[in-house]
């Protein structure tokens, strides 16, 4: 590429790792709970960071259907891997939350209460397109309609989000079919680049808010040049080159729900295990059952709101039993939802192309194989 | 509305180590309200003393596996309410169902100098198998917190709130890392019933079945998985050769690997 993408703002900055370290310290002292990728149990997950330190410096990962494992990089790159088992899911839509709890009194009077909101508003470092585009799919779900979320909301406002161009694809991402990534676009207050080569270890850093550009004024960095814009733009459009993986999304929605008798549904049946891991690690996946329990004397009940899964019997459960009884209906429901029906209900697909739906699967199944074996073979059945 | 009687909870012991009515007396910090809300009327872990019957809720720990538990179930079942039942032995055989893949008066010939003396059947079989259960609470041992949730619910006259569904869900609601997915451990958690909350993976280590298996069970997939982890079909078969071997999934799935081979 001759000229700097244009899609760079000229104003951008460079930063060393001592100012991303300066950028971490400066949100936890505007009261923020900095989030951001680290080691935890053999993979990059998410958890509070308070330094630069905890970053997985030098470390990257190899992704396969079914298969994950971590791996050293040959540099000291703090963001040379893709996204990991957890997603900011985990601290937007809590996986486990007391929705409100009830106490019966002596005099035969019942009052309830709900639980205050946790008092910490959230910088997440670290956020890759496809899982921004997540976020905003699950801002549109559960707090943009009629029916708003509280407890999402009272977590999803104030979000500080330094996103990150991701430098390298994993063996199973898939953004670039989605339209989700590598690059961010929107939805930051501030976005990194790394630029790792040689004795040069720099981020380019652009400014998508207010509050962004406030905190980046309060910490050491200097002005990018042209060619640090050219640098940033190879290194994303590199990792937008390695996709693992690919998906032909052309008139998918009309392919899924024309081939709902397709054999390659009994195919992937025998594979499936019905676990549920893969709508677990979704980072769109939104679905929630709650219940109910009291203590002994019934004198106190509360109610708890926790992830559910379409491949469990109970989420199908209807008067007389569970209307989803095979495991070939509940993948094919997961599947049409996620990639068909999304759009009727919410105007997007519902898959952003991360990839943790195959690394995460125990049994490795690739949903991108799939979508091609139906469609390799497609009967329109239902057109 | 407030109960106008205590209820009458009887605990009962068939074949088994005991650990699952030692849950009941490990809610150390529940244990006064639970005797403010229910009668012990039989708990020999626990008291001599002994009500009469009938119970309003017999939880019932351990397997058949003697003539003579065969007919005190009849009897304790006659007497009871609600009965429900604890742990593995008492819902799928628990561990001794081992017995009922092999020759059982060839061991008692091995074990015992005067096997006249020893009146057992050749199987170890779930209570369920011998009388109508009302709940069945899984686990080797069962968690503690869904117990008090059981009780909870059949005094209070409402649906116990325990899920089916596999450690998987747990594993991701608590944030653990997948051990077969990142570490190749062979883990029987996509097959497996929740209760424990995902322990052995929160520890770096495959689940082990306590709890039996899940709603749906997908055995001969999940063995292709542990193949590509490196885990023979051996593997596979002792896993699900144990605490709940006789359980219907996995004593098919056993089965199957046997034929396979």
């Amino acid at each position: 590429m001759e000229t700097p993408s244009p899609e760079i703002a000229p104003q951008s900055s460079l930063i060393d790792c001592g100012g991303l370290d300066a950028l971490i310290g400066a949100l936890s002292a505007e009261g923020y709970t900095v989030i951001g990728p680290t080691l935890g149990d053999g993979a990059i997950v998410y958890d509070e960071i308070r330094s630069a330190v905890q970053l997985p410096a030098g470390w990257t990962e190899t992704q396969s259907p079914g298969a994950y494992q971590l791996a050293r990089r040959g540099d000291g790159a703090l963001f040379g891997y893709a996204v990991g088992p957890h997603s900011w899911k985990k601290l937007l839509h809590a996986p486990v939350l007391r929705l409100w709890r009830a106490q019966r009194h002596h005099d035969g009077s019942i009052t309830a209460q709900t639980d205050p909101p946790p008092p910490l508003r959230y910088a997440f470092i670290g956020v890759r397109s496809c899982d921004l585009h997540a976020i905003g799919i699950q801002d549109r779900v559960l707090i943009g309609g009629q029916y708003r979320d509280p407890h999402y909301a009272a977590r999803r406002g104030g979000v500080f989000i330094v996103a990150v161009n991701c430098i390298v694809a994993g063996g199973t991402c898939f953004c670039v079919s989605m339209n989700t990534g590598p690059r961010v676009r929107r939805g930051y207050d501030l976005a990194l680049t790394e630029l790792i080569d040689g004795e040069r270890h720099e981020f380019l850093v652009e400014t998508g808010s207010t509050r962004g550009a406030a905190i980046l004024n309060r910490i050491p960095k200097r002005p990018a040049a042209d060619s640090d814009r050219q640098s940033a733009s190879q290194a994303t459009e590199r990792a937008a080159s390695q996709m693992g993986r690919q998906l032909d999304t052309g008139g998918i929605k009309e392919l899924l729900l024309n081939n709902l008798e397709h054999p390659r549904w009994d195919d992937v049946a025998a594979r499936c295990l019905a676990c549920g891991n893969c709508t677990m690690v979704c980072p769109t996946c939104f679905c929630t059952t709650v219940e109910d329990h009291t203590d002994l004397a019934a004198g106190a009940a509360e109610r708890i709101r926790s992830w559910d899964s379409c491949y469990t019997m109970d989420f199908s459960h209807l008067h007389g039993g569970s209307v989803r009884a095979s495991i070939k209906s509940r993948y094919r429901q997961w599947l049409t939802h996620k990639m068909a029906t999304w759009f009727d209900q919410f105007g997007t697909s519902g898959c952003v192309g991360c990839g943790r739906w195959i690394t995460w699967c125990p049994v490795g199944i690739d949903l991108t194989e799939e979508v091609a074996a139906i469609r390799s073979g497609r009967r329109d059945d239902n057109g | 509305m407030p109960r106008s009687r205590r209820a009458k909870l009887a605990v009962w012991k068939f074949t088994s180590c005991d650990g699952c009515q030692l849950s009941l007396l490990d809610c150390e910090d529940e244990l006064l309200e639970l005797a403010r809300e229910v009668r012990i009327a039989n708990f020999l872990e626990a008291t001599r003393a002994q009500l009469k019957g009938p119970y309003d809720l017999s939880l019932v720990e351990g397997s058949i596996t003697t003539p003579a538990d065969a007919e005190r179930i009849r009897d304790i079942r006659r007497r009871s309410r609600a009965l429900v039942t604890i742990g593995a032995c008492a819902t799928s055989g628990g561990i001794q169902a081992l017995r009922n893949f092999k020759n059982v008066p060839e061991f008692i010939a091995a074990v015992y100098a005067k096997p006249q003396y020893i009146s057992t059947l050749s199987t170890s079989t779930a209570i369920a198998d011998h009388v109508p259960v009302d709940f069945e609470l899984r686990g080797c041992p069962i968690d503690k917190r869904q117990l008090l949730e059981v009780i909870g619910a059949f005094i209070n006259g409402r649906k116990p709130s325990i899920p089916a569904h596999s450690v998987c869900i747990a594993c991701k609601r608590s944030g653990t890392v997948c051990v077969m997915v990142a570490k190749k451990i062979p883990c029987l958690g996509p097959i497996t019933h929740d209760g424990c909350g995902g322990i052995c993976p929160a520890y770096g280590r495959g689940c082990y079945g306590c709890y039996g298996p899940a709603e749906t069970v997908n055995a001969a997939s999940l063995a292709n998985a542990w193949h590509a982890a490196g885990a023979s079909k051996a593997q596979m078969h002792r896993a699900l050769r144990s605490f709940n071997a006789n359980a219907g999934e996995f004593r098919a799935a056993a089965e199957k690997l046997d034929e396979d081979d």
